[in-house]
C-alpha cells in the first residue's frame, strides 16, 4: 500500500489528480488531533467545523477546475499569535482571554486566498518569550517522540502538530529562533526569512525589530511553497539551482563551541555527507559573535517590556510567573544600553554578511542540544551546567539580530532517536537563494534523516 | 550610571515593588550589560575609540510581502 502523502507538494499532486480529497485529508488531521492532542497539547483551538467546510469548498473548486495553487485544500495550523477573524488570539496567556480578532492577520488572509484550510491555533511559550513551551496558560506542549520532553519553542505546538500529522504545515514566529529551534527539536524544516520580508501585521509582537514569521513543515520545498505564497508569488517558484557544487562556510568559533556531544557528532557526520556529495566546506568567523547574547537580550527585553508594561501593572497575576519576571526585568534596562545593543546589531549584521562572501551559505547546527526534558533548568555540556534557555538560543539568535534568512533542517539523530537539526544561513534579502541552497543540502542529507522517516504520519508515528 | 549603581537601584526598586524574585534575574542582566558596555565596538565621545562599527557595503532592504491594509 502506498504511503499517505506527507508533504504539501505530494498532497497537492494527490488532490489535483483526484487521488484524495481535501475533505479526507482534513478529516484525517482532525481525527489525529482528537487522538493525540490530549497527550501533546499542541493545539489551543481547533476549527473543526470551519475546517471541514473549507475543505469541502476546496474540493468543489478543484473539481470545477479552479485550482488556486499548491496550498489549495492543504490543512495548515497557526501559532496562536496570529489573528483569525472571530477567534481569540490567546498568545498562550490569560492576559488575552477576552481578545477576539476582528480580522485575519495579513499572512492568514494570504493563506486563505491561496485555498489553505486553517485547522486551528497551536500552543506556544506565553507571548513567545521562551524556548520550551513550559510557560503557557494552557500547559506545556509536548514532544511527539517523547512526551516527557519539550518540542522546543516558542512555536512548539506548531512543530509538534506538524511532526505528529495533525496538520501538514504550520505558521510560526521567530524572534530568537522560535521557528528553527522547534523544527530542529522535532526533525522538521523551519524557515525564518530575511527580516521584514513577511508581514507581521496581525501577529502579537514580542520584539518588533527581531520578530519574523515563517513556516514549519516537512521539506524545504514545502517551506518554499509557503514562503512564495506569503510573498504574493513574487519570489518565484523555480527551485532549480545551477549544478555548481555548493560552497558552505562553518562559523565554528562561538557557534560550535558549546554543543551537546551527540549534536556535535551528528553535525560533523552531516558535514561529511556534504563533502561526499561534492560540497566545499570552509571555516569562517563572525568575530563578535560572543556579543550576540548580550545584544539580543537588551533588545528583546526592552521591546517586550514596552509592549507589556501597562498590562504588567494592571494584571500581573494573569502572566505565568516566569514570563512575568522576564518582562519585568526588561523594564529596568536603560536607554543607553538599548542604544548600545542597536549599535552592536549593526556590527553583527555586517560581520554575518562578510562571512557569507564567496560562499553559498553558512552551515551550522540549528540547536545545540536535543529536545530537553520538560522542567529542567540546566543541561550539562562539557562538564559545565548551561541554562536551557541560553543554550537553546545560542545557534539561532544571531540571525534575528542580523536579519539574515535561515533554514533549519534535519541532519541526524541521537542514540535515543531524538532529531538533530542543522541550519543554513543565506545572504540578506535573498531568501529565495537560501531556499535553493537549503534544498541542495537537504538532498545531500535526506536519505537517512527525512522527516517522513521519523514520523509516519497520522496514526503511524512511532 | 555604572552597572553596579544600576544593579543596586534596580534590586532596591524590585524589593520595594514586592518582587524580590527579580534579584537573580537582574544580577544576570547586569553581567550581560557589563559585557555589552565592554564591547570594543562601542562609540566614545572623545573620538579616540569611536569608529564605524564594521565598515562594509550597505545591507539591502528586501521589501515587504503583501499588505492587507492593516
Amino acid at each position: 500500500m502506498a504511503a499517505e502523502p506527507q508533504t504539501i507538494s505530494e498532497l497537492s499532486r494527490a488532490l489535483t489528480s483526484r487521488h484524495t480529497t481535501a475533505e479526507a485529508v482534513v478529516e484525517r488531521c482532525l481525527q489525529r488531533i482528537a487522538e493525540r492532542n490530549p497527550t501533546l497539547n499542541a493545539f489551543i483551538t481547533v476549527f473543526d467545523d470551519e475546517a471541514r467546510e473549507q475543505a469541502r469548498a476546496a474540493d468543489r473548486e478543484i473539481a470545477a477546475g479552479r485550482h488556486r495553487g499548491p496550498l489549495h485544500g492543504i490543512p495548515i495550523s497557526l501559532k496562536d499569535l496570529f489573528d483569525v477573524r472571530g477567534a481569540v488570539t490567546t498568545a498562550a496567556s490569560r492576559v488575552r482571554q477576552a481578545h477576539v480578532a476582528d480580522r485575519d492577520a495579513t499572512a492568514v488572509a494570504v493563506l486563505r486566498e491561496a485555498g489553505a484550510v486553517i485547522v486551528g491555533k497551536t500552543n506556544l511559550h506565553e507571548f513567545a518569550l521562551g524556548t520550551t513551551n513550559e510557560d503557557s496558560a494552557f500547559g506545556p506542549a509536548r514532544h511527539p517522540l517523547d512526551a516527557s520532553r519539550s518540542p522546543g519553542g516558542s512555536s512548539g505546538g506548531s512543530a509538534a502538530a506538524v511532526a505528529d500529522g495533525m496538520c501538514i504545515a504550520s505558521l510560526g514566529s521567530d524572534t530568537g529562533g522560535s521557528i528553527r529551534i522547534p523544527a530542529a527539536a522535532c526533525g522538521l524544516v523551519g524557515l525564518k526569512p530575511t527580516y521584514r520580508e513577511l508581514s507581521t501585521d496581525g501577529v502579537v509582537p514580542l520584539s518588533p525589530t527581531l520578530d519574523h514569521i515563517g513556516p514549519i513543515c516537512r521539506s524545504v520545498e514545502d517551506a518554499a511553497i509557503i514562503y512564495d505564497t506569503l510573498r504574493g508569488g513574487r519570489a518565484g517558484t523555480d527551485r532549480t539551482r545551477d549544478s555548481r557544487p555548493l560552497r558552505l562556510a562553518i562559523p565554528r568559533h562561538y557557534f560550535l563551541a558549546t554543543l551537546d556531544a551527540q549534536v556535535a557528532a551528528g553535525f560533523e557526520a552531516a558535514c561529511e555527507r556534504l563533502r561526499e556529495s561534492g560540497t566545499t566546506l570552509t571555516e569562517v568567523s563572525v568575530p563578535h559573535a560572543g556579543d550576540v547574547a548580550a545584544i539580543y537580550l537588551h533588545i528583546v527585553l526592552s521591546e517586550a517590556a514596552a509592549y507589556h508594561a501597562t498590562t504588567l501593572e494592571r494584571r500581573p497575576e494573569d502572566y505565568t510567573p516566569n514570563v512575568r519576571m522576564r518582562l519585568e526585568m526588561g523594564r529596568y534596562i536603560l536607554g543607553e544600553d538599548y542604544a548600545r545593543a542597536l549599535r552592536g546589531r549593526e556590527v553583527i549584521r555586517r560581520e554575518v554578511q562578510a562571512a557569507l562572501t564567496g560562499v553559498d551559505g553558512l552551515f551550522l547546527p540549528a540547536l545545540a542540544i536535543p529536545a530537553p526534558k520538560i522542567g529542567i533548568p540546566t543541561v550539562r555540556i562539557g562538564g559545565a551546567e548551561e541554562p536551557v534557555r541560553n543554550i537553546m538560543l545560542r545557534c539561532s539568535q544571531a540571525f534575528n539580530v542580523s536579519g539574515h534568512p535561515a533554514v533549519a533542517l534535519p541532519c541526524g539523530f541521537t542514540t535515543e532517536g531524538l532529531p538533530i537539526g542543522a541550519q543554513v544561513v543565506g545572504a540578506y534579502g535573498d531568501t529565495t537563494g537560501l531556499l535553493h541552497v537549503a534544498g541542495a543540502v537537504e538532498a545531500a542529507l535526506t536519505a537517512p534523516v527525512a522527516a517522513s522517516e521519523i514520523y509516519r504520519g497520522p496514526g503511524r508515528s512511532r | 550610571m555604572t552597572v553596579k549603581a544600576w544593579l543596586e537601584m534596580a534590586i532596591h526598586d524590585a524589593e520595594r515593588r514586592g518582587l524580590p524574585e527579580l534579584k537573580p534575574l537582574l544580577e544576570a542582566l547586569a553581567k550581560a550589560t557589563a559585557a555589552l558596555r565592554a564591547a570594543e565596538w562601542n562609540a566614545d565621545a572623545t573620538g579616540e575609540f569611536a569608529s564605524d562599527p564594521a565598515p562594509g557595503s550597505p545591507i539591502p532592504d528586501p521589501g515587504r510581502g503583501p499588505e492587507h491594509g492593516r
